[in-house]
């Protein structure tokens, strides 16, 4: 069978991720391995639990950042102990630094490439139970964004050829 | 080679030029010729993975001086 032939069309390859991070390095892999599958004509599915709902967070996902402390593989502009990422505003340090390297090699912001995956129909869920913990509502998500459980996303995943944890 | 369109992503990274690739010839009508430049050092194996996955048949890459230059016929 030929790859990318009506045979395969019938049945499409499918990509299951759980999101379950929440800073700005670990915000990037789920979304770019699901626009990418997505362009493929690949079926995504993105359950986003714990601080990964923030990816999908109107509220947050602008700001999204990442931790110097115990991040050893951080670039640094001077060498220095790591426990210094303890320090109030190094976080916001690191995370400016970071956004500086993304804007750099020209990468989309993280509610571009949000809105990029739905595009390409990736199907986005919100954890409900996640949601509940946090007070966060509905209208506090990107529009498109379904909001189910862990039985929904194993209902997909069951069937996919891939199947990650972030 | 003779092209109907042609898109220009140069100075993108991955996931865009593959992105922006799917998004052109989701414009295009069947059998029409996209050219498509980047100059993500990736997009070469990238840019072949998507032609065998998506069946847009991939006519012709050539690089010309750290320039990628990709001939996609639209399936």
């Amino acid at each position: 069978m030929e790859r990318g032939d009506t045979t395969m069309e019938e049945k499409k390859k499918r990509m299951a991720i759980i999101a379950s991070k929440g800073t700005l390095d670990m915000a990037y892999p789920p979304l770019i391995l699901a626009s990418t599958a997505g362009a493929m004509d690949v079926e995504v599915t993105i359950f986003f639990t714990l601080y990964g709902v923030d990816i999908v967070n109107k509220k947050k996902y602008a700001s999204l950042q990442v931790a110097p402390i115990a991040n050893p593989a951080m670039p640094s502009p001077i060498p220095m102990p790591n426990i210094i990422g303890m320090l109030p505003g190094m976080t916001a340090m690191g995370t400016s630094m970071m956004k500086g390297m993304i804007k750099k090699i020209n990468w989309p912001t993280i509610p571009e490439l949000v809105k990029t995956c739905l595009d390409l129909d990736v199907k986005m869920i919100a954890c409900t139970p996640t949601l509940e913990m946090t007070g966060v509502k509905k209208e506090d998500l990107v529009d498109g964004v379904i909001l189910a459980g862990a039985a929904e996303f194993l209902d997909f995943a069951l069937d996919a050829n891939i199947s990650l944890f972030i | 080679m003779e092209a109907t369109k042609t898109l220009d992503c140069k100075g993108l990274n991955c996931p865009m030029p593959v992105v922006k690739t799917k998004k052109a010839l989701s414009e295009m009508k069947p059998g029409e010729i996209l050219k498509m430049e980047a100059t993500d050092r990736g997009s070469k194996s990238d840019i072949t993975a998507f032609a065998n996955r998506t069946g847009n048949e991939l006519l012709e890459v050539k690089e010309e001086g750290g320039t990628f230059i990709f001939f996609l016929k639209k399936k």
